[in-house]
């Protein structure tokens, strides 16, 4: 019994080891929008993470366009700065276009 | 244009279809499976065209639900490649890339076909076939210059499939087109990949025969016929 645990152990660490890498996919909906994040995926090299892109977020004909990029690459902000990286600008409501009547004839804003 | 013709394409994308619909749930991460699940898909639709035509053309008013699912496997005229066992991951891929790259360029000359409904199905389905291709020739070349390992599998999948190679190219007077004359492009997609792959081609050229003209299908047919086909034989008007 105890063997067979640490079988199940071993092959559940390389299993862990084995994965992998992680892909952030991007999705550009239609002409003319910005690509957006939509999820990850897992792949062996770049070409595989737009093929998986393609299968698992495409498969309702969401896209025109995807970018994939590996998930080590992206540099993030770090939670513990929140303060004094976005706090600042709670206050500054002057800077929202709040104080200006839009025109009827504005369509998109 | 034969009845048996549009069956030969019919019964292969189903069979193909059905075989790769058993690893739903089962694919060695959740981006293969969908993946696998999506192409099954893609081919069970291209079946749906195919066999409506066919039973459209046979004028006996049967439709592809019909011909898929109460027809016994003596009238099946898939190639044998087709209906063989899933196995692993990599003789599934492996099958896949043989079946895609004969499937694509067989599309691409019933592409110009001068049945206006045989032409309409095949440049579809070439959309379709044209990613089946490529995901498919990449992973067999992810996987054969991959590790010892999966090269020493992958290529123990390809002399394992080879033999079912040689069927795809026989043509007689129920094929659509002369799929003698398509030998050439598929040989060269199939050897610049193994290339790529570091896969070696087996040296016998000898081929097992009898699935395109239903005379000796291998055993595994009758099997997954028999899954496919249980639920509309037991209950012939169940609706969904």
């Amino acid at each position: 019994m105890r063997k067979k645990r640490i079988w199940q152990y071993l092959q559940r660490s390389e299993q862990v080891n084995n994965e992998w890498p992680l892909y952030e996919v991007f999705i550009r909906g239609k002409h003319g929008l910005s690509h957006r994040h939509v999820g990850s995926v897992h792949a062996t090299d770049s070409q595989h993470a737009i093929q998986n892109a393609r299968d698992v977020y495409t498969r309702r004909n969401e896209g025109v366009s995807i970018w994939v990029i590996p998930s080590m690459q992206i540099v993030a902000s770090c939670p513990s700065d929140k303060d004094a990286l976005f706090e600042p600008s709670e206050d500054k409501i002057y800077r929202h276009p709040s104080f200006f009547q839009i025109p009827d004839d504005v369509e998109a804003m | 244009m034969s009845f048996t013709s549009i069956l030969r394409m019919g019964d292969n994308t189903l069979v193909l279809g059905q075989r790769l619909s058993e690893w739903c749930g089962h694919g060695p991460a959740p981006e293969e499976d969908i993946a696998l699940a999506n192409i099954a898909l893609d081919l069970i639709g291209q079946t749906r065209l195919w066999l409506d035509l066919a039973g459209n053309r046979e004028g006996l008013g049967r439709d592809s639900d019909m011909l898929a699912y109460h027809r016994n496997p003596w009238d099946f005229k898939n190639l044998l490649l087709v209906e063989q066992p899933n196995r692993d991951f990599g003789i599934t891929m492996m099958r896949q890339f043989l079946f895609d790259t004969w499937h694509l360029e067989t599309l691409r000359i019933l592409s110009h076909h001068t049945d206006k409904d045989v032409r309409g199905i095949a440049q579809k389905s070439s959309k379709e076939v044209t990613y089946h291709r490529a995901r498919s020739t990449n992973i067999v070349i992810a996987l054969g210059d991959g590790t010892e390992k999966s090269q020493l599998r992958m290529q123990s999948a390809l002399n394992r499939l080879y033999p079912y190679v040689g069927e795809m190219f026989m043509t007689d007077k129920d094929d659509l087109i002369d799929m003698a004359a398509l030998r050439p492009r598929f040989d060269a997609h199939l050897s610049a990949t193994l290339n790529k792959a570091t896969l070696t081609k087996p040296e016998s050229e000898f081929y097992h025969k009898g699935g395109k003209t239903g005379t000796q299908h291998s055993e595994h047919l009758s099997h997954i016929l028999a899954t496919m086909q249980s639920l509309p034989r037991s209950y012939p008007e169940a609706k969904w």
